[in-house]
């Protein structure tokens, strides 16, 4: 037996006995390349997820619904910052990191290359695409890497404040006049599916869900999750009165769950390629943001430079 | 000048008065001051802290994973260590 494939068969053994990974311990190549790839995704995800919410930061229609909203996007800055040093522990350096942002190489949700048309978009997507990213987080806070699984109880335990903002944004709106209750359907008819394509491609087409699995740095497949989701949000929609905007949509008594119309995986797949509403758009406003704040990153460090002299100096004298 | 990563800075936070500070994570900062007053906006914004510790990641020395096993082998035999490895009467009660 090779050296390699000992090691390879120990780590799975760890994994296989919920034994977690820790920074320095070996692991494969494939695994290491895997949780780069996924969290800093994630990451990036997270710092992008917060531009079309920012949109309505200064047209929120109360105090109290802007500063809901100010704190939301405040926790989504700190989700990425988790994220990305969990990444980080895995012997990628930040700047690289941020630089695969910014140059278009690396991924992040496609959810947020869509537009916030109206300020019921804020209550649709808090409910619909925090409560989809929740289905999706939880399962993670157990997932075989122990800084991504830390960070993401730490996510975890913010984001039911997110989804339940969106959720009352919805039900003020269900309550109040015709064009209200309008703009809220109007949301949830825009938000729905790509909200149930977060879950990514179909089990049968999604390559790496299965070596994930083994890894258990997945715990659930999409369709899973997907089904899951359709599953807790049905009833939320018709409490409110909203309707879902799926015409196949159908209780189905034996097995228990939604039977749910086909998804428009053209749609999808065309939105990840690049060529969505608001891609251009948002890649635009993450380089100008890093761009612009250049002289504040060069300032800091010649005032920490300055310090550090002069505190020598002090010592010395 | 900012092609270059600030120095990494490992998190620790006090979350109530007479309670460890406890590794959290890590940030980049420029300086210590920068490093503790961000950890406060990442790390504290529900009142998870009432005192942080920020060290630069570098001066951090840790035990090897690969020598674990051998390294903490010698506190593995040695039950009596334990207070269930002594036989008192259930007379006794609790001691
Ligand atoms: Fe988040
Ligand atoms: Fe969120």
């Amino acid at each position: 037996m090779s050296p390699q494939i000992n090691l390879e068969e120990q780590f799975q053994a760890k994994i296989d006995a919920e034994i977690k990974i820790e920074p320095k311990d070996w692991m494969p190549d494939a695994y290491r390349k895997t949780l780069i790839r996924q969290i800093s995704q994630h990451a990036h995800s997270e710092i992008v997820g917060m531009l079309p919410e920012g949109n309505w930061l200064t047209r929120a229609p109360s105090l109290k619904r802007k500063a809901t909203l100010l704190a939301k996007v405040q926790d989504e800055a700190g989700h990425g910052l988790y994220l990305y040093s969990a990444v980080e522990t895995l012997g990628i350096s930040r700047l690289q990191t941020i630089e695969d942002l910014l140059s278009g190489k690396a991924k992040y949700s496609s959810i947020f290359n869509y537009p916030t048309l109206t300020w019921a978009d804020m209550g649709a997507i808090g409910w619909l695409v925090d409560g989809a990213a929740i289905m999706n987080q939880v399962p993670l806070c157990r997932t075989s890497y122990g800084p991504y699984a830390r960070a993401m109880v730490r996510v975890c335990k913010e984001e039911s404040f997110h989804q339940r903002q969106g959720y009352e944004i919805m039900m003020t709106l269900m309550n109040g006049s015709a064009e209200q209750k309008e703009m809220a359907q109007d949301a949830m008819n825009r938000w729905w599916w790509p909200a149930i394509m977060m879950f990514g491609p179909t089990d049968s087409e999604s390559s790496n869900t299965e070596q994930s699995v083994k890894w258990k740095i997945k715990r659930h497949t999409n369709d899973e999750l997907r089904q899951k989701f359709i599953d807790a949000t049905v009833p939320q929609a018709e409490y409110i009165g909203l309707t879902i905007p799926d015409k196949d949509l159908k209780w189905n008594e034996a097995k228990g769950a939604y039977d749910f119309g086909a998804i428009n995986w053209d749609e999808f797949w065309n939105v990840v390629k690049g060529n969505g509403p608001c891609n251009k758009q948002r890649l635009e406003a993450r380089q100008n943001a890093h761009n612009n704040g250049a002289w504040v990153r060069e300032a800091a460090s010649a005032y920490a430079e300055k310090r550090a002299k002069r505190s020598v100096t002090a010592e010395v004298a | 000048m900012q092609q270059q990563d600030w120095p990494l800075w490992e998190i620790f936070i006090r979350s109530r008065q007479g309670l460890d500070h406890k590794h959290v994570g890590s940030l980049h900062a420029a300086d210590a001051q920068m490093a503790i007053e961000n950890a406060r906006d990442v790390y504290t914004r529900r009142m998870e802290g009432v005192s942080i510790w920020a060290v630069e990641s570098k001066y951090i020395h840790a035990s090897n994973p690969d020598e674990a096993g051998a390294f903490f082998e010698p506190a593995e035999d040695k039950v009596y260590r334990h207070p269930t490895f002594y036989d008192i009467p259930e007379a006794i009660g609790h001691m």
